[in-house]
């Protein structure tokens, strides 16, 4: 099964290829050559979503170490290293399911340009499955820090009225912590002489040397999770962004982050993240208190789930920093979780967006009374976005609690308020959306879920149901690369 | 060594030398053989090319010239660059009727120049290189004659350029003076362990005589102005491979000549190497000419290069060698584009203009989009993969100036950012105001060409052009 990662890593790219020569063909961008491209998009990233089941089904749960790798000598001593472990075989499928409904759901929202916005998003499809795939410092750096690119494109192409403020905001603010995050990796290879991520998570840097090179990563991670107090260019892009980038934004980006702490932080700077620990409680649960607070206090639909993004990343950051194997399969759980259930959140959003056109709350009012189907599964979400037992909200979180309460039990009780909150604006936006008498003349002909939406919501439902009450299906193919990072990481700061 | 033996090392010098007499003598009798004329220069800098590269190695004229891997390297790195530049400006000017067929013969004279400065081995012979390219780029930026910026550029470039010149030989004597040779191995045992003030009083005069040639602030203020000016061809020039040549210069005088006191003149290029990446990265952020911007973003990309020559090491040198040669691709890129592109018989030059490119000149606002992702340092463009030999160099320093000099400099690479990106908004976001001309197949050719290399060619070209970096820094170190 070598060169199965490349393949799926890649394989986004011959949609792009397709759409590019039917461009070239077609000449003019009439409704058919239009249709023919968004098929292809959908097909090229249906095609991704199998190859990753099969990479999925092929993988080794019992395995702890990397598998499938690809190792080709590059220059200036880099590699062209490929490979996937526990932690993150699950986010490329995960990229891989979200992938087809960003399609989707643009299948008709958007009107202008869509051909370059396939191409932008199936390059970022690209560039994400890279970074989790990328086993080499320079090759997971240049995945990285490219994807703001097509992101960049689509928010400011593709976006509301703001758009090129947040596109702007969105770029300059990740790429000032990637350029620091560069500078330690730079002097990571100098070092340690090896650009290898496995070698490097084995090899033992200075303390005095990792307190550096922590900072510099977190730098670029927390701004990319987004952790408090550097989260404020995440409300402006996912207000402006076109709902399916909304939905790769929450979906998928923030993830990266989280993915970085576990790749790097933790095993490679063990010590340094021992005495950050702290830090990082105290950022987290500001940030699952502070932000849900504000989340009760929006008036835009999609600036409130943001919010509400920040807040539950506060748990992921949380978990992961706990160290222990509870808090990090509770992360890891968080953001697949997440993933789904904000991703759906904003489609949620996107189909009133798509009739109405605004976002905001006070125009909305009684939605249950023209849309019953919609009303279910927007209730449904909200339930899983507040932690609702059986649904896969509720997994996560109860886990990374568990895990931070064995090692900090103040930040377990205070983020345990954040699950109040949660509830609080999640429950007061479905009632303030969804509940109530149909005062809006304008809403009177709105209609309910077409075909195309409930194809879109019934695989996400099912997800969110699944994961919620057979969680194992997760933990067993973590199970044995999470175990191994606790271990070393324990062992390097002598727990 | 006997004269035979010496123009042999010589020879892709010599090439150059007879082909450009024999084509000025050629050209003043049939001025309007523009065509023969260019292929013959063309072919010309190839021969050259291929001189270089295959010729013998050694030090020839008593030590005055230098052929090694590393005047190899830069050279065939020059006369790409010459050969490319000269079907740029032929057809660009004659496309505004101005008939000059002295054009290659001035490319040719330049190169030539280039050549000598990256082979120097004396402080003669490094004068004469100067001042040889230089010349002929003072002509060249003032070609346009019936254009009075163009004029006022080339007056503008000559007289600062005669200052520096001053300061360069002003140097060179009191290093002579001091060290009592002109030759640089000479001078480095004269100067060996500890250096006396006359020489490093001369060092200082040498290096901002160099600095101003590489365009490095604080002895920047040309630039804007002159890359304004000038014809757009001539910038896409002489704001590459002249670069280059007085970059590996730079590195030849340092390493070889005052190796031993690089405590003496590391701390001059830190100094300078901020600076320009300080003026580059600010400069740049209010200006609305597309010419004067890249000028800003290449004093700024300048400074990176200097960066890695400050490290000193032979990693240092190389990352300098890996990051000029692709910053080279990219600008001429760049500069090709800006030549592409007019509208209704008027360059168009402001960042204004562009608006709404990907819509009218999908191919060209992609290349344009390339560079500009590349001088921002993203990867996986070339511009990145510089900065990223440069830093690496750099950080590798056990030297607390230079690694935190690394890290400023990574910081104003962001801050720079907004001036690349603010053009991708405007041709990306913006409506069009406005078709185009049709795009002149050579500009055209040479834009894509570039942009390509920036990505993807890069990734493997690297891998073959790595190794002969090495090769040519580790001769400089000798």
């Amino acid at each position: 099964m070598t060169g199965i990662l490349s393949l799926i890593t890649y394989s986004p790219l011959i949609g792009v290829a397709a759409i590019l020569l039917l461009r070239s063909f077609a000449k003019s961008e009439d409704a058919r050559t239009v249709e023919t491209a968004k098929w292809i998009a959908l097909v090229t990233t249906l095609a991704t979503l199998a190859l990753s089941s099969l990479l999925v089904a092929q993988f080794d749960p019992a395995n702890a170490g990397f598998q499938f790798m690809e190792d080709y000598p590059w220059f200036a001593g880099l590699h062209y290293r490929m490979g996937v472990d526990g932690i993150s075989v699950l986010f490329v499928l995960l990229t891989a399911f979200l992938m087809p409904f960003c399609i989707v759901a643009s299948w008709k929202s958007i009107e202008t340009r869509v051909l370059e916005y396939l191409i932008a998003f199936l390059v970022l499809e690209t560039l994400v499955i890279g970074v989790f795939c990328a086993l080499d410092l320079a090759l997971f750096y240049g995945f990285f820090e490219f994807g703001l690119v097509p992101m960049f494109l689509i928010i400011g192409i593709w976006g509301g009225k703001n758009r090129v403020y947040a596109a702007y905001k969105f770029f300059l603010y990740t790429l000032l912590g990637s350029v620091l995050m560069l500078a330690a990796i730079l002097a990571m290879i100098g070092i340690a002489g090896t650009s290898s991520i496995p070698e490097l998570m084995t090899y033992k840097f200075d303390p005095a040397l990792q307190t550096w090179l922590w900072l510099a990563f977190f730098a670029s991670f927390a701004v990319k999770m987004p952790m408090w107090p550097v989260h404020t260019w995440l409300p402006d892009a996912h207000v402006e962004a076109p709902t399916a980038g909304s939905v790769i934004l929450a979906g998928i980006l923030l993830k990266m982050g989280g993915y970085g702490f576990l790749r790097f932080s933790l095993p490679m700077f063990p010590q340094a993240s021992d005495y950050f620990t702290p830090l990082v409680f105290a950022m987290s649960v500001i940030a699952v208190v502070y932000t849900s607070l504000v989340a009760f206090r929006q008036t835009d639909i999609k600036k409130l789930i943001a919010y509400s993004s920040v807040a539950h990343m506060g748990f992921v950051t949380m978990g992961i920093f706990a160290g222990n194997a509870a808090g990090v399969q509770g992360a890891i759980f968080q953001m697949l979780s997440h993933g789904v259930i904000s991703g759906a959140l904003f489609l949620c959003v996107g189909v009133v967006y798509d009739r109405m056109h605004t976002r905001e709350i006070a125009f909305y009012g009684g939605l249950v009374n023209r849309m019953p189907w919609y009303a279910a599964t927007f209730l449904l979400f909200t339930m899983g976005n507040v932690g609702l037992p059986g649904t896969s909200g509720f997994v996560g979180e109860i886990l990374t609690m568990t895990g931070v309460y064995q090692v900090s039990t103040w930040t377990a009780v205070v983020a345990a308020t954040g699950v109040i909150f949660s509830a609080v604006y999640a429950l007061s936006l479905y009632r303030r959306v969804v509940f109530g008498e149909l005062t809006n003349p304008k809403l009177a002909e709105i209609s309910d879920l077409d075909w195309r939406e409930v194809a879109i919501f019934v695989p996400l439902i099912l997800a969110t149901i699944f994961l919620g009450i057979y969680p194992a299906a997760i933990f067993d193919l973590t199970q044995a690369s999470v175990d191994n990072l606790v271990a070393t990481y324990q062992a390097a700061i002598g727990g | 060594m006997n004269f035979s033996a010496d123009i042999s090392l010589a020879l892709p010098e010599v090439i150059l030398a007879i082909s450009a007499l024999t084509l000025l003598v050629f050209g003043a009798f049939a001025p309007r053989q523009t065509n023969a004329l260019m292929v013959a220069s063309m072919a010309a800098l190839a021969a050259a090319g291929y001189a270089a590269a295959v010729g013998p190695m050694g030090r020839g004229f008593a030590g005055g010239m230098i052929a090694d891997n590393a005047s190899a390297f830069a050279q065939v790195a020059i006369y790409a660059a010459s050969a490319l530049a000269i079907p740029l400006g032929m057809k660009w000017f004659e496309r505004r009727d101005v008939r000059n067929f002295e054009f290659p013969i001035l490319i040719l004279l330049a190169a030539l120049g280039m050549g000598m400065m990256v082979s120097a081995g004396d402080l003669i012979s490094l004068y004469m290189g100067v001042e040889l390219q230089s010349l002929a780029l003072y002509v060249l930026a003032a070609m346009h004659r019936d254009n009075a910026k163009a004029s006022e550029a080339g007056l503008k470039y000559f007289v600062l350029g005669a200052l520096s010149s001053g300061l360069l030989l002003y140097g060179a004597s009191l290093i002579y003076g001091f060290a009592g040779s002109t030759k640089f191995v000479d001078i480095a045992a004269a100067v060996h362990g500890a250096a006396n003030t006359g020489v490093i009083f001369g060092l200082v005069f040498l290096i901002c005589g160099l600095a101003f040639k590489v365009s490095a602030a604080p002895f920047h203020m040309w630039t804007p102005d002159v890359y304004e000016g000038a014809p757009t061809p001539v910038v896409a020039f002489f704001a590459a491979a002249p670069k280059l040549a007085a970059m590996v210069l730079f590195a030849r005088v340092l390493t070889e000549g005052f190796g031993d006191v690089i405590w003496q003149w590391r701390q001059i290029l830190v100094c300078i190497s901020l600076f320009s990446i300080a003026v580059g990265a600010f400069g740049g952020l209010a200006q609305q000419n597309l010419k004067r911007l890249w000028a800003y973003s290449s004093i700024a990309n300048v400074g990176y290069a200097v960066l890695g020559l400050a490290s000193g090491t032979a990693e240092g040198v190389q990352a300098m060698l890996v990051f000029m040669v692709l910053y080279m691709v990219d600008v001429t890129g760049f500069f090709a584009c800006l030549t592409a592109l007019s509208r209704d018989g008027k360059p168009m030059e402001t960042v204004a203009d562009m608006a709404g490119l990907f819509k009218t000149r999908p191919a060209i606002a992609l290349a344009m989009t390339a560079f500009s992702l590349s001088a921002l340092g993203l990867p996986p463009f070339s511009g990145f993969w510089a900065k990223f030999y440069v830093f690496k160099a750099a950080i590798a320093v056990s030297d607390p100036v230079i690694q935190g000099a690394a890290i400023a400099g990574l910081v104003g690479s962001v801050v720079a950012a907004f001036y690349y990106l603010r053009l991708i908004k405007v041709m990306w976001f913006d409506n069009a105001e406005g078709g185009t001309d049709p795009i002149p197949g050579e500009a055209r050719a040479i834009a894509i060409g570039a942009a390509l290399f920036s990505f993807p060619v890069v990734l493997a070209a690297l891998v073959y052009i790595d190794p002969l970096a090495k090769a040519a820094a580790l001769a400089l170190g000798q």
